[in-house]
């Protein structure tokens, strides 16, 4: 039992393959694996051109937006249900605010947009960990709530962005050749990332996901973290929010309305477990561009909607099933 | 010298505990003095585990006084009772499983780095890997994740987390419950070293050999009272089975 010293291993090679977690590793190998099958499958279909495989990321901003702020909440052992439909209601607002004031429509539209996202996720927040609410319930609570709001904004009619600044930095612009939506995932990435894995923050969040009391008797605030990563998925769905709208150039209730799901699971293939204290943020962006990639080839493949969706959900059943069974051994 | 080093670290006067119309504790009191082990033994419901929880800040008392180096302090949370130098190691150990050996001995207190306060694993594993050999915990590195480790393991990491950040007072709840012998031996070794780094050390424990092995004194609980503190080379099994057990 105390023979596990570092004594000498039966080979270096043996001991690297020990210290590696194979269960990080499965996203990377699936979206490979999945990636070369496209590139044969559809090589004659365009799926390798550059324009399409930018086109996937373009795609997938907004989502992995969406899936940074998830990690976090997933860490610390909670759940965000709302964040697809705060999307839509940031989106809403932003555009209705540019609307409004068209002289400075850029920063009203960024604190409109923002703003709404950030309010959905304190309340959130507010109601699970200072009031102890099940944040399954109250997310679900609010998801609902705000997509109402949502529609109930505008009477289901959508709000053109015509803002041109606007719509370049948040959706068709570029800088030095790279397109906006590219620059904000891998910002957004970066900084997640360095949050999460560098800073006592993301320590003490993935102690409160792992096992709450120990994080709060070693003096970790367990409610003022809970409170953040759900201020964090709020903001973020407020971004992607912006991210919509600008690449979309106008707002409507539907926008995130669909993300929900394909969020979760490229979180979780991503390597985040569902009950807490462990993640990746990197891991969420492959998944994400896991999603979208799939979407994407599935529709050269000339399969119809239906059919997609039927091929897309047996896909995230086995990548979930892979990465999760890896993970209790 | 000898004034300093025998002064109590922790003073408990009359200290009362009710919740609601149930007394847990009643009128108790007790000093730790500094390199003194103090044993607090009783029946299962006895109130230790409660008056634990009073001294490292998880229930405040009803009434009664917390003296810490003869400063009466309140205590109203963990992180104050840390502050004043005392660490507490439960019962379930409070680790964070799925996080290596050096992040939880760091736990709520990681070192960090720079101006971006990044966190600076190089030196909080460091600081770990000297720990580890200096308590002689045997785990295989400082990286390894707490899942992966033995009872023993685990319960080594709760104790060279809570010796390494003590600077009065040590709690210990039930602290080798759940290890074999050898494991036990290296806990009892962890607590005599406590008492030569001058740090006053609170067990809990069900096995009155241990108890008496440790213990400079003994004090026993029974249905929240005060029963009688005995000096340990001055006492026998007999007279602390029958004070527990009051027959």
């Amino acid at each position: 039992m105390s023979a596990s010293s570092p004594a000498a291993p039966a080979s270096p090679v043996r001991a690297l393959l020990a210290r590696i977690n194979l269960q990080q590793y499965v996203v990377y190998v699936g979206f490979l694996a999945i990636f070369l099958f496209f590139a044969v499958v559809l090589r004659d279909s365009g799926f390798l051109t550059q324009r399409n495989l930018v086109n996937i990321v373009l795609q997938t901003a907004p989502a992995t937006i969406m899936a940074i702020g998830l990690v976090f909440v997933l860490s610390a052992g909670d759940i965000d249900l709302s964040f697809g439909s705060t999307v839509a209601v940031s989106a809403l607002c932003a555009a209705m605010a540019m609307a409004a004031m068209p002289a400075a429509a850029f920063p009203v539209g960024i604190l409109a947009g923002l703003g709404a996202g950030l309010l959905v996720g304190a309340i959130n927040g507010v109601l699970i960990a200072w009031l102890r609410l099940p944040s399954f319930l109250v997310t679900l609570a609010t998801m609902g709530l705000v997509a109402g709001i949502g529609r109930s904004l505008t009477q289901l009619r959508s709000i053109p962005v015509t803002d041109p600044l606007f719509t370049g930095i948040f959706g068709s612009g570029s800088l030095f050749g790279v397109p906006s939506l590219v620059i904000w995932t891998v910002v957004a990435v970066a900084i997640g990332h360095v949050i999460y894995r560098q800073t006592r923050f993301g320590a003490h969040v993935l102690a409160t996901g792992d096992n709450a009391r120990a994080a709060q008797v070693t003096g970790i605030k367990v409610s003022r973290i809970r409170l953040w990563v759900f201020m964090i998925s709020g903001g973020l769905a407020g971004l992607a929010g912006l991210l919509y709208a600008g690449r979309l150039q106008a707002a409507k209730y539907t926008l995130g309305e669909t993300d929900l799901m394909t969020v979760i699971a490229a979180v979780i293939v991503g390597g985040t477990l569902l009950n807490g204290g462990k993640g990746s943020v990197i891991g969420a962006l492959v998944g994400s561009l896991l999603m979208g990639m799939l979407n994407n080839g599935l529709i050269l493949m000339g399969l119809s909607v239906s059919d997609q969706m039927i091929v897309r959900g047996l896909i995230i059943l086995v990548a979930v099933a892979v990465s999760l069974r890896e993970k209790t051994r | 010298m000898l004034d300093t080093a025998s002064a109590p670290v922790l003073e408990l006067s009359n200290i009362r505990k009710a919740f609601g119309g149930i007394v847990a504790i009643e009128d108790f009191s007790l000093d730790v003095r500094a390199g003194e082990v103090v044993a607090l033994v009783g029946d299962n419901g006895a109130g230790k585990s409660t008056l634990i929880k009073i001294i490292s800040g998880v229930y405040a008392p009803t009434s009664g006084a917390i003296r810490i180096d003869g400063q009466e302090v309140s205590m109203p949370n963990a992180t104050k009772a840390r502050e004043h130098g005392i660490e507490v190691v439960y019962q379930d150990l409070a680790l964070v499983d799925q996080q290596p050996v050096y992040m939880n001995l760091f736990l709520g207190r990681e070192l960090t780095k720079g101006p971006f306060r990044v966190l600076d694993r190089r030196q909080m594993i460091a600081e770990t890997e000297r720990l580890v050999t200096e308590l002689d915990v045997r785990i295989p590195s400082a990286h390894a994740t707490i899942s992966d480790l033995s009872g023993g393991q685990r319960q080594g990491i709760a104790i060279a987390r809570a010796t390494h950040w003590a600077r009065k007072l040590v709690l210990l709840d039930e602290p080798t419950a759940a290890l074999g012998v050898a494991e036990t031996a290296k806990v009892e070794k962890t607590v005599a070293a406590l008492k030569s780094r001058d740090i006053g050390v609170l067990i809990i424990s069900h096995s009155l050999d241990q108890v008496f092995r440790l213990s400079d004194r003994i004090c026993v609980l029974r249905r929240g009272k005060q029963i009688g503190v005995r000096e340990t080379a001055k006492t026998d099994k007999n007279e602390i089975v029958s004070m527990i057990t009051g027959v």
